[in-house]
């Protein structure tokens, strides 16, 4: 595959999006047009991103100078292999978001496709650039429509988490942006080829990218920096909140990864501050996932967990860490996706994701319960499932890295989560219903604001199986990465040894 | 040094005004650290050199590296955009939240948060909330003073 057609994952959702919004312009009810150019855009994204598999699986890197100026001066677009298995994962997701959040009619609002495309365009440009100033500005196209799809909706309590959101946001972009100041002060580049290991030669280097970490710590949501991600992911749409789960974190994630691979070749220095706030981002997050009450928040700070678990790989970077970090990260995107996914759908449905209105949906709701079982074991980590693959690589790569506490931790932590996802189970589809006093027989709207439980007083229609088909989708998936992980394997393991030496990435990007 | 200076005053200007209570002063805030970072963007290309940097027009030794001021002017545009978003997120919905009412927390709902209110009952809310913001103003003046 030629590197010119790098520009594609990014140029054309781009122009989709532009095009849609003229189109807004022309005709009125555009909602059809929009529920298939959305998914045929991120389709072929994701069609895109399989070719790249195929080209990058030889270890060879697709390189673009953009504008055919010479390497060191151009902005380089560049794919290995954690590129494209990263692309490929965040466009499948788009592609299966998109019609979830039209059946759940959070699609309402004319803007939200188009929003969307911008989104997966900045996604996609901030996994294949390999320019630091590059990388800051498709973060940014990344957040500017996050912050947008936020707020769809309206409502006083989405708008004050959505100044949390957007407040914290800016400030870490700020702290980026002086980060990528000081790189280009420090280093007078900010070609990500040049600059690699100069975080380890240089002291000056190693601080200005250290604030770049800092801030993009901010955007994975790692402890002590995750407190905004509970407060706001649980106040968003439903829907946009299992979209966001999938893509806006885990840039932040591979942009440290890449970073630090690339930028401070991997230095053993400062491995330990990265396993010290893997392993504290793991168990805090458990932890507060043990205090919370309802699905979303719950799940929200499972998401901080597992941003750890993402974290401890990459600390002990080693080939087979970082190939195990590149699992996790691939099957826990999708998994988690799934299961915010089947919140969304309680509370679209019952109106609420609060354990104590809930319960006895096993019932009513067989294959929903059947797909957030699965989610939740695979988030666990149980055997058969992909996240045990995930885990036992993560634990056997810490052992033989002689890391044993980090092994108890991954282990420790499982349990932890097993718990909290049993309290959920529990809590929304196992137990009876919470007494059913006096909304028993109310045939009210299914969303209703009072204190009474919320499935007795829902009476009528259960979830459509269409709305279900996206997380049964990625649930399954799970069932399949875990059963058959071999193809997973191979990519994560080409993917960790690209990142455990970067020679060949950064002599693509440098033409040297 | 001058430019270290009027960084480290920018900084300080808006870490303070980032601290206080009060959305409008948090984006006044994010205005001056925009700012800060703009010069210090400028001066990682190096504050000696001034010229223009054409090719041609200006000796290679004295005109300024041109990277910088790029990457400022993509950042002004970014930060400009985002600043009018937070200006209308702090105008929509609670008009407490330009005031200095904190962010509201979903599970301490309180009745100036607005989320569980009945149409019927709004303009009472409404007026309640005029009152309390008029209570949080002198509050915040009073700060101001001591």
């Amino acid at each position: 595959m030629t590197g010119g057609l790098l520009v594609l994952p990014v140029a054309g959702p781009l122009l989709l999006s532009g095009l849609l919004a003229l189109v807004h312009q022309l005709r009125s009810d555009t909602t059809r047009l929009d529920r298939v150019v959305g998914p045929v855009a991120a389709g072929g994204v994701l069609v895109f991103a399989g070719f790249l598999l195929a080209a990058t699986a030889d270890g060879s890197v697709p390189v673009l100078q953009l504008g055919g100026w010479q390497p060191g001066i151009a902005i380089v677009f560049a794919a290995d292999t954690f590129s494209a298995v990263m692309l490929a994962v965040t466009s499948l997701l788009v592609l299966v978001s998109l019609p979830f959040a039209a059946a759940l009619g959070e699609d309402e609002d004319p803007a939200f496709v188009p929003l969307v495309l911008v989104l997966l365009a900045g996604v996609s440009g901030a996994v294949l650039t390999a320019d630091l100033f590059n990388l800051f500005v498709f973060i940014e196209v990344m957040l500017v429509p996050s912050y947008l799809l936020f707020t769809a909706g309206g409502g006083a309590e989405r708008l004050a988490a959505a100044r949390l959101y957007v407040s914290i946001s800016l400030m870490a972009s700020t702290v980026l942006l002086a980060g990528v100041g000081l790189v280009y002060g420090a280093a007078g580049t900010v070609n990500l080829g040049e600059l690699a290991g100069a975080g380890e030669s240089s002291p000056a280097v190693g601080f200005a990218a250290a604030v770049v970490l800092l801030a993009l710590s901010v955007k994975s949501a790692v402890v002590p920096l995750h407190g905004w991600l509970p407060q706001t992911y649980a106040r968003t749409g439903p829907a946009v909140a299992a979209l966001f789960s999938g893509l806006l974190t885990k840039v932040g994630v591979y942009a440290v990864i890449r970073l630090y691979s690339v930028v401070y070749g991997g230095t053993p220095r400062y491995l330990w501050v990265i396993m010290a706030v893997a392993l504290l981002t793991m168990v805090v997050g458990v932890l507060g996932a043990v205090g919370e009450h309802a699905m979303r928040p719950v799940l929200t700070f499972h998401m901080v967990s597992q941003i750890g678990y993402v974290f401890v790989g990459l600390a002990l970077f080693t080939a087979a860490g970082l190939s195990a970090t590149v699992f996790f990260l691939v099957q826990y995107v999708l998994v988690k996706t799934a299961l915010l996914m089947c919140a969304a759908v309680v509370e679209h449905r019952y109106g609420t994701g609060e354990l104590d209105r809930l319960g006895g949906l096993a019932r009513r709701e067989p294959l929903l319960a059947g797909t957030f079982a699965v989610a939740a074991l695979t988030l666990a980590g149980i055997p058969p499932l992909s996240g045990f693959v995930a885990k036992l690589g993560l634990a056997s790569a810490a052992a033989s890295a002689g890391q044993h506490l980090a092994v108890a931790l991954v282990v420790g932590v499982s349990l932890l989560t097993l718990l909290s996802m049993v309290k959920l189970w529990n809590g929304v589809f196992w137990e009876p219903p919470a007494e059913d006093g006096e909304g028993e027989g109310a045939e009210g709207p299914a969303v209703d604001d009072g204190g009474a439980p919320a499935v007795a007083s829902a009476l009528g229609s259960r979830v459509r199986p269409l709305v279900l088909a996206p997380p049964v989708f990625l649930a399954a998936a799970a069932v399949v990465l875990g059963l058959w992980a071999e193809p997973l394997l191979t990519i994560s393991t080409a993917a960790g040894a690209g990142l455990a030496d970067p020679s060949g990435w950064v002599a693509a990007v440098t033409g040297r | 040094m001058s430019a270290a200076l009027v960084v480290g005053l920018l900084v300080a200007g808006g870490v303070f005004l980032l601290l206080r209570r009060g959305l409008l002063r948090i984006v006044l805030g994010f205005v001056l650290l925009g700012h800060a970072v703009n010069v210090l963007l400028v001066s990682a290309g190096g504050m000696q050199r001034r010229g223009a940097p054409l090719l041609g027009e200006t000796e290679a030794d004295v005109a300024a590296d041109p990277l910088p001021q790029a990457f400022v002017l993509t950042a002004v545009v970014i930060t400009f955009g985002i600043t009018v978003y937070m200006l209308a997120l702090a105008r929509a919905g609670d008009p407490g939240a330009t005031t200095g009412h904190p962010p509201a927390r979903s599970d301490a709902s309180s009745p100036a948060d607005g989320s569980d209110r009945d149409d019927a009952d709004r303009e009472d809310a409404d007026t309640e909330d005029a009152t309390a913001d008029r209570g949080r103003r002198t509050d915040a003046a009073e700060g101001g003073a001591s």
